[in-house]
């Protein structure tokens, strides 16, 4: 039945505003910490001052004395219920996952892990009581540098050592032939800086039992998956837990977790037989919230004199932090199949080790392995571009696949099934002025203006719409990658739509009503979505991995379809006619070629409730839902241009003019598309200009309060060119995810632009993020290097550029065995 | 404990506090104002922006017994009647995702407004320098204030 495509499409396309709006500009809001229940208590956290430590005694005595204070707790004191917080994706069947307490018992491992609580009447008692709570430690040597952590003299995060897996990918094609026999070769060391998150509004929880059941509000990108791992980790009955996620404020992958918090509210709330609250400060979120990247990538290229790309080589370092959390291990893995990006090659090899570090543990952020993959890439295609003395939008193109040539298997194994590079970058080229802004350039060094302009180049692509559940699975990950939606018609005509997609600021009830309102021809304001409360909507795979629309978006479509199968048969029955006769145009069953005879779905909706007249065998619901697995993952693309000046005697650099030209797919509604962009390529941006999480020797955090790690304001972005090429996905809907894709593309997009600034004065490398101080001393130790010599970036520890002229030097960088996927 | 009396958006309360009490914890779990949220700690994200006398403040980084005798408006109380242009323009310019930041960018920006009622794009940045969103890339917001200031909103 495929009635629904010849329906009008009033909706999809079309710049609605969004229905959230109406609560969150009034105030009218249900963020987690707004809760308050009878009885309801709260809980604050004593944490680790050292980042290793054994723990010799936990004394809480002075604390539970204190007015007010209702309980105080160790470890200790839960060590036989809480258990170990879970890692979902064992990457390798030899990977190490040390087992991880909610509650430190024997040993700290990164500053501010949790080791001990108070629970008390309200917020300023618990956190005064904490005070009292008597913690004697006996200080280990830290791990922090990922670098040195596998050398033999390192001190151990764990027993088991600091290696947590080594993991090979397959290798395609003759990797050593691609290296030895090509005319360049080019290789780098790039470094990640590591990320915090930082959603606006900060972890929060609540827990509370009635009886054997438990509810548990916090602000999660993930409900459904949270309710699975209290029960299978934590043993609690899962039909007995309730998760909502009300109104949640951003996520960014940093609340797609399982978290001590989390599991420590249910444990308590049960042993004390109260509701419990905590709601985390800033300064103990940047210490406690996973961060992100945190990479050192080896990357080689090789590629003949004219430009063709023989072979790439990756080899990563990826510091999981002290412990193993939800996704850890897989972040960089994805990546894996990205480095080769919009690139045909002959060849590939791709090796990531994962090292245990006595710092916070990294997970899923905003792009999840693809930014770091699309930074190293379009990195070293702009550095290829340059030994080759080419233009690198030239090379770029010369390599990239051909619009003509999808579906295209690319040599990392993935199926790219859309694609036009070419008109994307088009379209970029002439809103950003390429040839002025390169004749500017050319004219400004000529001069040796002590202002260079750059431009910077991201021909990228990602895979999104997480994810095809065979694939997951033979990546040895834990669960599927399907989602769920349900549609209830209600007697007045009115429309409720399920997903078990979990908003948190993707405006899924406007997009949500927009598909519906098409496909089942009921007005946008009729459409209720509902989302984010396992018992309201009891199946889905959450939202992470920009998967909402692509993979959840074709859920909805699945039911609507089944919701239009059931209407025909009342509404033929209705009409004395026979259902093979029937069409279904514009939310009404009407008789082929005589579209005055029909009823409304509304019309059909309230027959089927009153089921005073129901054909035989049909059961009195239209209700309906569909589960969808994708068949394969959704590729985004795009060509984002950046031009930047860079003030040559104090390092400063300001974004001239950004211009971001996505290609999503299909759109449903380009506001919210827009606004997706923007929002990543402020967080792309902000990792090449501004963030980055920085512990000092001790293992302490330096950077756990907004004032030192730099939130970029509305005064450190630029405003934003953006347009869009429309070719569509190989699905039904025609759509691919857009929330990572500004990200991922931003910040090789702005590096790109300051090293090329700065490659008159010698620079080749600056080492993120690009501050002032970095990018002048980068400057400067160009100009202490031999004239025309390349030079790299003095801080940062230690990166190194450098450019053979042969395959000799590239062959350490990544192995050629099989792999373990 | 210190007795206050204070008018928050219309509605005049008087109670005994802590001294140390934070105003937005007085507005939030006293009064059950929870349309002012709570970003930080340390007065950098503007989320928790009131009109104290009609002057943007960080409640945050405002005691309660300060605002004693002063008169509050929130997120809660800005609309009279009908919503106010800035809350309608930031709807139409989708100026807002999660919308964590918004009762504090709204604030932030009706004071800006106040101060400057035909802001130029730069000064509307700087304006709202104090306010961090996380969501929107900040263009939205530029365009919402911008919007909202041709449409009267600081007259």
């Amino acid at each position: 039945m495929t009635a629904t495509a010849e329906s009008p499409a009033a909706e999809l396309g079309r710049a609605r505003t969004r229905k959230e709006d109406a609560r969150l500009i009034t105030g009218q809001t249900s963020w987690t910490d707004n809760m308050t229940l009878p009885g309801m208590l709260h809980m604050a956290f004593l944490r680790s001052p050292y980042a290793h430590a054994k723990i010799t005694s936990v004394d809480v005595s002075g604390a539970k004395s204190m007015p007010g204070v209702v309980a105080a707790f160790s470890g200790a004191d839960f060590a036989e219920e809480q258990g170990s917080l879970p890692c979902a994706w064992p990457v390798t069947p030899d990977i190490i996952i040390p087992p991880h307490p909610p509650m430190a018992t024997e040993e700290v491992r990164y500053v501010g892990e949790a080791v001990a609580v108070v629970v008390a009447r309200d917020r300023y008692t618990a956190a005064d009581a904490i005070a009292s709570i008597d913690v004697s430690y006996e200080p280990l040597e830290p791990v922090l540098d990922m670098k040195t952590a596998l050398d033999e003299s390192s001190p151990k995060v764990h027993e088991t050592g600091n290696l947590s897996y080594d993991f090979v990918f397959p290798t395609a094609g003759d990797i050593d032939a691609a290296f030895s026999g090509a005319d360049v070769v080019v290789e780098r060391e790039f470094r990640q800086q590591r990320l915090i998150p930082t959603a606006m509004e900060p972890r929060a929880v609540v827990a509370s039992w009635l009886g054997d059941d438990v509810t548990l509000w916090s602000a999660t990108q993930i409900p459904h998956v949270l309710r699975f791992a209290i029960a299978a980790f934590f043993g609690i009955p899962e039909q007995s837990i309730r998760v909502v996620a009300p109104d949640v404020g951003g996520g960014f992958g940093s609340k797609l977790q399982v978290t001590a918090e989390e599991v420590l509210a249910v444990l308590i709330s049960r042993r004390i037989g109260k509701p419990v609250k905590w709601t985390e400060s800033r300064s103990e979120g940047n210490m406690t919230v996973h961060h992100g990247r945190d990479q050192w990538q080896r990357i080689g290229i090789a590629a003949d004199r004219d430009g063709r790309i023989r072979g790439l080589k990756v080899d990563l370092l990826a510091d999981m932090g002290a412990y193993l959390m939800l996704v850890t291990p897989g972040v960089p893995l994805l990546g894996a199949f990205m480095f080769p990006a919009i690139y045909k090659m002959d060849a590939y090899s791709f090796r990531c080790r994962g090292i245990f570090t006595t710092k916070m543990p990294t997970d899923a952020y905003r792009g999840a392995g693809r930014p770091e993959a699309t930074f190293a890439i379009e990195r070293i295609m702009d550095e290829l571009a340059v030994e080759l003395g080419m233009d690198p939008l030239e090379l770029r193109e010369r390599n990239w696949i051909k619009h003509e040539e999808f579906p295209y298997s690319t040599i990392a194994g993935l199926v790219y099934d859309s694609g036009n590079y070419e008109a994307a970058t088009a379209r970029s080229k002439e809103l950003f002025g390429y040839d002025a802004l390169r004749a500017e350039q050319a004219e400004r060094n000529s001069r040796a203006d002590s202002v260079r302009l750059g431009i910077g180049i991201s021909t990228f692509t990602e895979m999104c719409g997480l994810a095809p559940s065979r694939v997951l699975g033979s990546l040895a990950y834990g669960a599927g990658g399907w989602e769920h939606a349900a549609i209830r018609m209600l007697p007045t005509g009115k429309v409720e739509v399920v997903t078990g997609s979990s908003a948190h600021g993707q405006g899924h009830e406007t997009a949500w009503s927009q598909i519906v309102a098409d496909h089942l021809g009921v007005p946008f304001e009729d459409i209720k979505v509902l989302h984010g409360d396992t018992q309201v909507a009891p199946k889905g795979m959450d939202t992470y991995g920009s998967r909402s629309l692509a993979v959840g978006g074709m859920a909805l479509v699945g039911a609507c379809d089944k919701v239009i199968e059931k209407g025909k048969r009342v509404a033929a029955h209705m009409m004395e006619a026979s259902v093979d006769d029937l069409e279904f145009v514009g939310g009404r069953f009407q008789v082929r070629g005589d579209p005055e005879q029909g009823r409304s779905i509304q019309e059909v909706s309230l027959a089927t409730f009153a089921a005073h007249d129901l054909p035989e065998g049909v059961e009195p619901s239209l209700d309906s839902d569909a589960t969808y697995d994708p068949d394969n993952f959704s590729f985004p693309h795009g060509t984002h241009l950046c031009a930047v000046e860079v003030d040559t005697e104090t390092g400063m650099v300001k974004i001239r003019s950004y211009v971001a030209v996505d290609d999503v797919g299909k759109v449903v509604n380009p506001l919210i598309v827009e606004g997706q962009v923007h929002g990543g390529l402020a967080q792309g941006i902000a990792q090449a200009l501004y963030e980055e999480a920085v512990y000092d020797d001790a293992g302490n955090l330096l950077t756990t309060t907004m004032a030192d790690y730099l939130i970029p304001s509305a005064m450190d972005l630029p405003s934003y060119v953006t347009d869009r090429t429309e070719t569509p996905a190989a699905t039904r809907l025609g759509v691919k995810g857009v929330g990572e894709a500004g990200t991922i593309a931003s910040t090789p997009a702005v590096v790109n632009a300051i090293v090329d600034a700065l490659r008159p004065l010698g620079v080749s490398e600056v080492v993120m993020p690009c501050s002032p101080e970095r990018v002048w001393r980068a400057i400067e130790a160009a100009r202490g290097s031999a004239a025309g010599a390349s030079a790299s970036a003095a801080d940062g520890g230690g990166v190194t550029g450098s450019t053979v002229g042969h395959a000799a030097t590239a062959s350490d960088i990544a192995g050629s065995d099989g792999g373990a996927a | 404990m210190t007795q206050i009396k204070m008018t928050v958006d219309g509605v005049s309360y008087a109670d005994e506090v802590e001294p140390r009490l934070l105003l937005v914890h007085y507005l939030r779990d006293v009064l059950g104002k929870t349309g002012t949220p709570i970003g930080c700690d340390t007065s950098n994200c503007g989320a928790c922006t009131v009109l104290m006398d009609g002057v943007s403040v960080k409640s945050c980084s405002v005691l309660a017994v300060q605002a004693d005798g002063t008169e509050i408006t929130t997120i809660e109380g800005l609309a009279n009647g009908e919503l106010h242009p800035l809350q309608k323009a930031f709807n139409t310019e989708h100026a807002l995702q999660c919308g964590y930041c918004t009762p504090g960018m709204i604030l932030a920006s009706a004071d800006l407004l106040r101060d400057n009622p035909h802001p130029s794009d730069e000064e509307i940045r700087e304006g709202l320098e104090g306010n961090l969103c996380r969501c929107t890339g900040y263009e939205n917001i530029v365009r919402a204030v911008r919007r909202a200031a041709q449409a009267g909103a600081g007259q």
